[in-house]
């Protein structure tokens, strides 16, 4: 029994230790928290919680959840060995969460971004209908005000109990990603543990950039599915990140003390494309090349050249070089209003 | 037809239920159903299959080229299972591995390219799940494929032909129409796969495959599917032609009303059919705020700077970590 005392009211788990999976050293809970937990003996990554990533992450004070009333409901009265309705009271009685995942606006060292975080307590992290559908407005928002994404995955995949409409949601989380590409905003994926199935077979593999915190599992199939399918025996190492950063599919493990820097310093590599709004490009100084100036200055000569002589240097031309059109609109307000009255049925 | 989902409250499947669903899955599992290269013949004419995906080698599960459609040139796609032991070795059952999906990928990238509308047919029981698949990236390889489909400036027509099984379906699976025979199935997940992590066992595939409601007519009512193609009375196995001669029709269709939009409204329209599925309650809860100042101690805490008072209000005191590591709880 850990002691009390009677003016602390520190919320938290009560038991005062945890033992560490990786190497059996007993940490003292508070000692966890205060190392990001991060094993201090052998550095093992324990999971965090959504408020533990958004205080790792985030400039304190800058975030602004979105889309906090979305609730998954049983359009398939699942009932396995108690109905999908108990199991979903039942993740959030224990996690506080309506769904496995937040999402919403914050800045990140002061870059604004459109972030999205998964909890894996809240039934493995899977992905279902409010998942796909949160993740889809967080893309679109980012997309809308032309900020970076970021999404933080912690899932076991596509969410059984609800069948294909968790299927589907692969599709509709990756189908706003072609549009952020056609924008130039970047997406940024930050793979822990574990993340597996249809999340990494869908937005999570399809990162601008693919971080990944150490040891993570991740992999498409279960090792399990995996040996039983073949019956030989695993490589070691299968499916962490440090084996997906050997085969080329992630690019950067990144320890999580390091992680909001790394992040930071990638938006700050990485930043949203320069809009073109018709205007001709402002031929600025060229930090580059010993001819910049003069070729600053023959840009400048051309134009006026190109004024007196009456030749229309139209916007259509300077988009054709290689600028990013304005954005795609977002879909009708319409298209989700279906949605949500379809549910109510 | 319409059998399913009239029923809201969720109770364990009735025997008659299960029956009912098993049956399909075994008509969609029949050895002598139709495959994709059997009813090729029968719909297009010139088929050529092309092979290869420039990259690691060629993926039997998969089979693809253009062809003909009533003289109109097409790109053609399907997973590919075998009907005996040997060509079923050759085809891997019909799993992809990676390679396969990038065959895939660069025949839909072709296909862009040229204009030519896309018709995919789908029967897998999903992508392979082995340590090679995962060595060369069988998710990202899922998941390009899918993002290439969201964004294709072709019409493209997905037929559910047997199986419907997982990503490896939907790696080829994202259209502006699909349609499915009428004892084909969909599903997120095997009906083994889901029973052996639910139930913690593979022979409730039964009662998982009911649960899951993965049969054509159930997945219409979820706007997975768009329409059923009607079978030949006794299933599609009894009579290949006859069957084609319906899928056909239904392609027709389906393609006459597509190729009438121009590029931006078929994007729109088929951006908008990926983002409407999905049932979920928007209860219009206000955004969650951290707990402001909850005792003295914190609040004199913050105003002196006290070490280890935080001095703004953390997430964490609202989503805290409840210190286990749970691993009970899995997706697909």
């Amino acid at each position: 029994m850990p002691i009390k005392f009677p003016f602390s009211r520190r919320a938290g788990p009560s038991d005062a230790w945890t033992k560490c999976p990786a190497c059996d050293a007993q940490v003292f809970n508070r000692q966890l928290e205060r190392s990001l937990r991060v094993c201090p003996s052998c550095g093992h990554h324990f999971r965090m919680s959504i408020g533990e990533r958004l205080d790792l992450l985030l400039d304190a004070g800058s975030f602004e959840e979105r889309d906090a009333g979305l609730e998954a409901i049983d359009r398939l009265g699942f009932h396995d060995d108690r109905p999908y309705d108990h199991r979903l009271e039942a993740s959030r009685v224990k996690t506080g969460l309506r769904d496995a995942l937040v999402w919403g606006i914050g800045r990140i060292d002061g870059h604004r971004v459109a972030i999205a975080i998964f909890d894996f307590r809240f039934m493995g992290g899977s992905m279902g209908s409010v998942v796909g559908e949160k993740l889809a407005r967080c893309f679109e928002t980012a997309l809308a005000d032309r900020i970076p994404a970021v999404v933080v995955s912690a899932s076991g995949g596509a969410r059984m109990q609800e069948g294909t409409l968790s299927l589907m949601q692969l599709a509709k989380t990756t189908a706003p990603l072609v549009r952020l590409d056609q924008a130039g905003i970047p997406f940024i994926a930050v793979l822990t543990d574990p993340t597996t199935g249809g999340v990494l077979a869908s937005f999570a593999s399809l990162g601008d950039v693919i971080v990944a915190e150490p040891k993570a599992l991740i992999g498409f199939a279960g090792a399990r599915v995996a040996s039983d399918t073949v019956g030989e025996e695993l490589p070691t190492g299968f499916q962490t990140a440090e084996f997906l950063l050997e085969h080329g599919f992630v690019d950067l493990v990144v320890p999580r003390t390091e992680l909001r820097m790394t992040l930071a310093r990638l938006l700050r590599l990485l930043p949203v494309a320069a809009v073109d709004d018709g205007e001709p490009p402002i031929s600025g100084e060229r930090p580059w090349g010993p001819l910049g100036a003069l070729s600053g200055f023959a840009e400048r000569l051309g134009g006026a050249v190109s004024e007196t002589i009456g030749i229309e240097v139209d916007a259509e031309e300077v988009r054709g070089n290689g600028r990013p059109g304005p954005p795609p609109r977002p879909p009708a307000a319409g298209v989700d209003a279906g949605t949500d009255e379809e549910a109510r049925q | 037809m319409t059998e399913a989902l009239t029923r809201v409250e969720a109770t364990p499947p009735t025997p008659e239920a299960i029956e009912r669903a098993w049956q399909r899955v075994q008509l969609a599992r029949h050895p002598q159903r139709p495959r994709t290269l059997d009813l090729v013949p029968h719909i297009f004419t010139e088929f050529t299959e092309l092979h290869g995906d420039r990259a690691f080698g060629d993926d039997a599960a998969i089979v693809g080229g253009p062809a003909l459609l009533d003289g109109h040139p097409v790109m053609v796609i399907g997973h590919q299972k075998g009907t005996d032991t040997e060509s079923n070795i050759l085809r891997n059952f019909g799993s992809p591995h990676p390679e396969g999906f990038r065959k895939a990928q660069r025949l839909l990238r072709l296909a862009d390219k040229l204009g030519l509308p896309v018709i995919t047919f789908l029967d897998t029981a999903g992508a392979f799940p082995g340590p090679a698949a995962e060595e060369r990236g069988q998710a990202e390889a899922i998941a390009a494929s899918i993002k290439l489909m969201t964004g294709l400036q072709v019409p493209i027509v997905v037929i559910v032909l047997g199986e419907g099984g997982s990503g490896g379906a939907l790696a080829i699976g994202v259209g502006d129409a699909v349609l499915a025979l009428e004892n084909s199935v969909y599903s997120v997940i095997s009906p083994e796969g889901c029973a052996s992590i639910l139930w913690r066992s593979r022979d409730e595939a039964r009662t998982a495959a009911a649960a899951m409601r993965m049969t054509a007519p159930e997945q219409v009512e979820l706007g997975v599917v768009d329409a059923v193609i009607a079978e030949p009375d006794e299933g599609a196995h009894t009579d290949h032609a006859a069957t084609a001669r319906t899928v056909k029709a239904a392609i027709l269709s389906a393609l006459r009303r597509l190729t009438s939009l121009d590029t931006a409204e078929l994007l729109s329209t088929r951006y908008a059919r990926l983002r409407g599925l999905g049932a979920f309650l928007d209860t219009g809860a206000g955004a969650t705020h951290p707990a402001e100042t909850p005792s003295l101690r914190r609040r004199i805490g913050r105003i002196l700077h006290l070490p280890g008072v935080p001095r703004r209000p953390r997430w964490s005191e609202i989503w805290p970590s409840d210190g286990t590591d749970d691993e009970n709880e899995r997706g697909a």
